[in-house]
């Protein structure tokens, strides 16, 4: 009787694994996807290699004046000529360390509160939505502790952008919450004006609204009340942005079952202590994502001021390119900018991201 | 033991104040109160600085001469026409810039979101690319970058970029052929109106039929041959009654055919590109969410990709695309007002702008735009929220 003997698997054929598998597969898996391919890569080779030339070959990177560029590409002196402008805006250079210091802190805070380890997040929490938005005023601002004033008028760029929007966001998040309780509640007053609201705001541009808060906020004043501009701006932007916050704060709410309620209230707890202890934690826990996305847009809408003419990073950028000793250099600029920008909102979307994969736990049944 | 009632064994009466439907009462009162408190403080204050100011309000101005000139308007418009009228130029701008912008952003963003599930790497990938670069620069940032960076730096009309003898880019805008319909040339929309007429009776006809009998019926080719040969024949029998005029350079500028101002292109690149990155977002999630089973399950019963796509996945993922994709189309209709920004005249930029520093109308002039805006804003979620309805789950 003959001996069984197996047979030795055969490999896989060459064109199905490794490098040569990985290609067919995923780019010339059928014609149309050949073509495809062959369109994408010869875009590619359109304008990448223009680009990079473009922004690195033929750039220049030192001197101190146009003169330095010549090189026929990008002129990254002019960034690096206006990048204390760009970030601080006309803020007085030897105050700078103010800025950075209260920069400092905050980063600080908000690296505390996002490593999942770190103990006593409440007070941190605490400190920075209530505490340090007076502290960093008393340090821009100046005037106390021997701090010499620098006026708001002085504050612009990268600076001035990350105030609109972090003060925007901690000033609507309180309003925006009690209106997504007023909108979510029995009494039929109290909803209608809720809804009212919500709805303007989210149903007009934030240009109107800042045009409204620039030129109609001092009418709505007594006689003699001056309002800061950038005070305005604020006020302007905390108003629109509570009500898109309220929404998002509704969607959570609306995802707590109802048994939490009827369990707090079994309990004897009254609609506040209900609301504030049982209710509203959990549902802000589900929504942090969905603030993470208010914020972010929220950053990149903070651009709009520059319309009414606050220099924020994209408004000091633009001024700084009209300068006549920096003509034709928009390119530059908005590269910079857009680069800018792009860092701050891909980092928050990506940081969103995580934070729903790490609540994606308890509340999957 | 202090409690007045007569009989001690008797359950105490609560408070009325812990009535809980008095105090809601007396809350909402409260609440109104405030708020009219409010409002009027605020109406108090501005009639008293508007006196101050010497300034009347009332929608008087609006039949005052507006003095100023603007450089885009599709309806008559000069120097001399009222103030009411810069409204409506503005108002058609900002109609026209939403319009072509929703068309746009929608057919980009289709392209895009399904390129992102593409099976081909590459083409995913780039789409991937594109929407994380487009969605995380802000909006106005794109549009200054399209009309100072981009536009500004186009050749001037001497040396324009064009294809052909058709079309033509340079710096003082896009030049595009104009279609001029000549004698007769209502006969061909008529007959494309006819053909419609009888494709939509058509679809009946064959709905029906495969109904009773079982038999498709191939309307999509007949209708393709009945929307393109009924006009194309009425067009060839009349002789052709259509002329192009195409734009041509006289001395410094080109006349004849349709003009884009850059202040347009710009913002219309600009909304396009950036919604685009969104609603392909929104495109892909929506085809995400219907389960591979579904498709499978068409397949098993014989549907071919064409008809399981049509009816199967496609009404499953409108349902997810629809609600997200009208705030899309509000967000860009509100978005066109960054107009202002490089000076296209839409509403906010020629009637909250200019006529607002002209006349110091402040109340009533940001009121109509604000109102204006609401409205487009409700007219649209009406419109998406009434064709939500249709192709919503229909449970029981």
């Amino acid at each position: 009787m003959k001996e069984y003997q197996p047979h030795p698997d055969l490999p896989p054929p060459v064109s199905q694994v490794g490098v040569l598998g990985w290609f067919r597969r995923n780019l010339f898996s059928s014609p149309l996807n050949s073509l495809l391919t062959v369109v994408a890569l010869y875009l590619l080779y359109l304008s990448v290699p223009p680009v990079i030339e473009w922004a690195f070959i033929k750039a220049s990177w030192v001197g101190s004046d146009r003169s330095a560029c010549t090189a026929g590409g990008a002129c990254w002196v002019f960034i690096e000529a206006r990048f204390g402008q760009f970030i601080y805006g006309f803020y007085p250079p030897d105050q700078w360390w103010r800025v950075n210091l209260g920069a400092l802190l905050l980063v600080a805070a908000l690296i505390w509160l996002m490593l999942p380890r770190l103990p006593a997040k409440r007070w941190v929490g605490v400190f920075v939505l209530l505490i340090y938005p007076f502290l960093a005023f008393a340090l821009f601002h100046g005037g106390v502790a021997g701090l010499p004033v620098v006026r708001t008028t002085q504050w612009g760029g990268l600076m001035l952008t990350l105030i609109l929007s972090s003060v925007g966001i901690v000033a609507a998040l309180p309003f925006g919450i009690l209106l997504a309780l007023g909108r979510r509640s029995k009494m039929p007053i109290v909803r209608a004006l809720c809804v009212a609201f919500i709805e303007l705001w989210r149903g007009v541009p934030l240009i109107t609204v800042l045009f409204m808060a620039s030129v109609m906020l001092p009418l709505f004043m007594p006689e003699g009340a001056d309002v800061d501009k950038l005070m305005r701006a604020l006020i302007g932007i905390a108003l629109f942005q509570s009500a898109y916050i309220a929404e998002v704060v509704r969607g959570g709410l609306q995802a707590i079952p109802r048994g939490q309620q009827e369990a707090a209230e079994s309990l004897g707890l009254n609609y506040w202590k209900l609301m504030a202890l049982v209710i509203l934690p959990q549902a802000l826990k589900l929504v942090i994502p969905g603030l993470v996305t208010t914020f972010i847009e929220l950053f990149k809408d903070t651009t709009l001021v520059s319309i009414i003419g606050l220099f924020d990073l994209l408004g000091i950028v633009q001024s700084a390119f009209t300068d006549p000793k920096w003509l034709g250099f928009a390119l530059e600029g908005f590269v910079f900018a857009g680069a800018l920008y792009w860092l701050f909102c891909f980092g928050m979307s990506r940081y969103s991201m995580h934070l729903e994969r790490r609540f994606d736990t308890g509340h999957k049944r | 033991m202090s409690s007045p009632s007569k009989d001690p064994l008797a359950p105490a009466r609560p408070n009325w104040m812990s009535n809980p439907r008095v105090r809601a009462l007396i809350f909402q009162a409260l609440v109104l109160a405030a708020v009219f408190a409010l409002l009027g403080y605020i109406f108090h204050n501005t009639v008293s600085n508007l006196e101050q100011r010497g300034i009347t309000t009332g929608f008087g101005f609006l039949d005052r001469e507006a003095g100023f000139g603007i450089i885009q308007s599709l309806i008559p418009y000069t120097p001399a026409s009222t103030y009411g009228r810069t409204f409506l130029v503005g108002l058609v701008n900002t109609l026209l810039v939403s319009a072509l912008g929703i068309v746009l952003a929608t057919l980009l963003g289709l392209i895009i979101g399904i390129a992102r599930l593409s099976k081909n790497w590459l083409i995913a990938r780039l789409a991937a690319i594109y929407i994380e670069t487009f969605r995380n620069i802000p909006l106005l940032l794109q549009v200054l970058f399209w009309y100072f960076a981009v536009l500004q730096a186009l050749p001037s009309p001497r040396q324009s970029l064009s294809i052909g003898e058709w079309a033509f880019l340079n710096i003082r805008g896009v030049y595009l052929p104009e279609p001029v319909p000549g004698q007769g040339f209502g006969w061909v929309v008529l007959a494309l109106a006819i053909a419609v007429a009888l494709v939509i009776w058509l679809r009946r006809w064959a709905h029906r039929r495969q109904l009773r009998t079982g038999q498709p019926f191939h309307t999509i080719y007949v209708s393709a041959g009945l929307l393109l040969g009924l006009p194309a024949v009425v067009f060839l029998f009349l002789g052709m009654p259509l002329t192009w005029s195409l734009p041509s350079l006289h001395g410094f500028n080109f006349t004849g055919g349709i003009t884009m101002i850059p202040e347009l292109t710009a913002l219309l690149v600009a909304l396009t590109i950036y919604t685009a990155s969104s609603i392909a977002e929104i495109v892909r999630s929506g085809i995400l969410a219907v389960s591979h089973g579904q498709t499978e399950a068409a397949y098993s019963l014989g549907l071919n990709p064409g008809n399981t796509t049509r009816l199967v996945v496609l009404p499953q993922a409108l349902r997810v695309i629809v609600p997200p994709l009208t705030s899309q189309y509000l967000n860009l209709v509100k978005n066109s007002s960054l107009a202002t920004a490089i000076g296209y005249p839409d509403l906010v930029n020629v009637f909250a702008g200019t006529t607002l520093n002209q006349t110091g109308q402040a109340v009533v002039i940001i009121g109509m735009t604000m109102g204006v805006y609401l409205t487009l804003s409700l007219l649209i979620s009406l419109f998406m929220n009434w064709y939500n309805q249709r192709v919503a789950l229909i449970e029981r």
